[in-house]
């Protein structure tokens, strides 16, 4: 009646996904590794860095932090879903544009982060910006750039909506 | 890295949670999993099995009723930390709820987790002490309610059964005299604290009574600083200060000393919040 390895299915990016998994598969493992989407970063794992970041059931978390078996019937969307569906086009380009990144490694996590704050609040602060994206480790911009970039989404968002 | 193996089960009910950590006596319960999936990703931890409680019924829920605040174990801080009845009948651990961890953080973490994990830098347990609130647990024999104070024994340890499962905390709800304060200091925010304070004190206009302090991030547990609750309640904040009869060990974050310094800074904080009238 436990298992070391159990079915899972779930709504991966919009697709119905059963798979085999060891319980203790963490979930940016599991997608990284049998459904190849290498977009959510293995970081720290122990929840610090914000690499892994992910959504299960429209709410960001950290993909190394939740076990695959957690997530049967779960809907999980990653970078590969929000950027393929144009969710988050205009966070791309305004990181690109403001030199948001350097290596790359925490911008995933990063962008979803952000969109998650921009949803939820869509004209925040700088402060609450910081704050939002505080649990997300950039060893490369010096954050500077990043809150520019996001400020500038959320700015032009408004602007369009007015 | 990663986990060493383990077995995985999702329960449906508490009796077969209680069951099952009668049979396997090195099984964990998983709730948020936002502490303990960490210690296994690190094998700091390595049960043998894992007991999802996260589909058992009637442990999510937040609630006023015989004048006190009752919120469910799986209840995510997420939730508490947009929730109406905790704004305005449990303040404290509103105000404490933005600076655990961070978003993706709190959208799975639950507070009945955080509580029974009784990590000595963790808010929530302090935010407890301060209010005199309660834990239920059900375990073997049944269910009991266990107060905060006789609640947290050591470092990461309770008084929680091997058993047991923790179900709700309950706090009083706050009356219009309520005070209550809240500070940390940490070097990111939602970063675990090098030294928090959580307080709670019945108002009039400056004047304070029955001032309660819970320090955390000093010890192996959330502690009270009952010298510095009587000055405070004098209205005597230098003297509180002075009084803070707290011996804080070195830590990775700082050291005994500096820990001690800053929970006088955090106390004149928090003196000033507890002072301020509700609006």
């Amino acid at each position: 009646m436990t298992d070391t390895a159990l079915d899972i299915s779930l709504t991966v990016n919009g697709e119905r996904i059963a798979e085999r998994v060891d319980a203790r598969t963490t979930l940016v493992d599991f997608l990284r590794e049998s459904l190849a989407l290498t977009g959510s970063h293995v970081g720290c794992e122990h929840g610090v860095c914000g690499a892994c970041t992910v959504r299960v059931n429209g709410e960001i978390v950290r993909g190394c932090l939740m076990l695959a078996a957690q997530c049967d019937g779960a809907t999980v969307e990653t970078i590969e879903g929000l950027s393929d569906a144009g969710e988050v086009a205009d966070l791309q380009t305004a990181f690109e544009q403001r030199n948001a990144l350097q290596c790359g490694f925490c911008t995933p996590g990063m962008v979803l982060t952000a969109q998650d704050l921009l949803k939820r609040n869509g004209t925040p602060t700088r402060d609450e910006i910081r704050e939002h994206i505080s649990g997300n480790y950039c060893r490369c911009t010096g954050y500077q750039a990043i809150v520019d970039a996001v400020e500038s989404v959320a700015q032009t968002r408004a602007g369009g909506k007015t | 890295m990663k986990p060493a193996p383990f077995a995985y089960k999702k329960v449906r009910t508490l009796d077969e949670a209680v069951a099952l950590l009668g049979e396997h006596k090195d099984a964990r319960l998983l709730a948020g999993g936002q502490s303990l999936i960490a210690t296994l990703n690190m094998r700091l931890s390595q049960p043998s099995l894992l007991i999802d409680i996260n589909g058992i019924g009637g442990l999510g829920g937040i609630a006023h009723k015989n004048g006190k605040v009752e919120i469910g174990a799986l209840v995510r801080h997420a939730q508490a930390e947009g929730n109406e009845l905790i704004a305005k009948y449990a303040p404290l651990i509103a105000r404490a709820m933005p600076h655990i961890g961070h978003p993706a953080i709190r959208n799975r973490g639950t507070l009945g987790g955080s509580i029974a994990f009784a990590d000595p830098a963790a808010e929530l347990p302090a935010c407890l002490l301060a209010l005199d609130g309660e834990i239920d647990a059900s375990g073997p024999k049944g269910k009991r309610t266990i107060r905060a104070q006789d609640f947290f024994k050591g470092l990461f340890e309770t008084a929680l059964g091997p058993q047991e499962v923790l179900t709700a905390i309950r706090v009083p709800a706050a009356g219009k005299d309520m005070r209550t304060g809240f500070a940390e200091l940490a070097r990111r925010h939602g970063d675990y604290a090098i030294v928090g304070l959580a307080a709670s004190a019945r108002g009039d206009g400056k004047k304070l009574s029955d001032v309660r302090l819970a320090y955390f991030g000093v010890g192996a547990t959330a502690v009270r600083a009952r010298k510095a609750e009587s000055a405070l309640a004098k209205g005597d904040i230098d003297g509180a200060v002075a009084g803070i009869e707290l011996d804080p060990l070195d830590d990775v974050q700082a050291t005994g000393p500096v820990k001690k310094h800053l929970a006088g800074v955090l106390l004149r904080r928090v003196a000033r919040q507890l002072m301020e009238p509700v609006s």
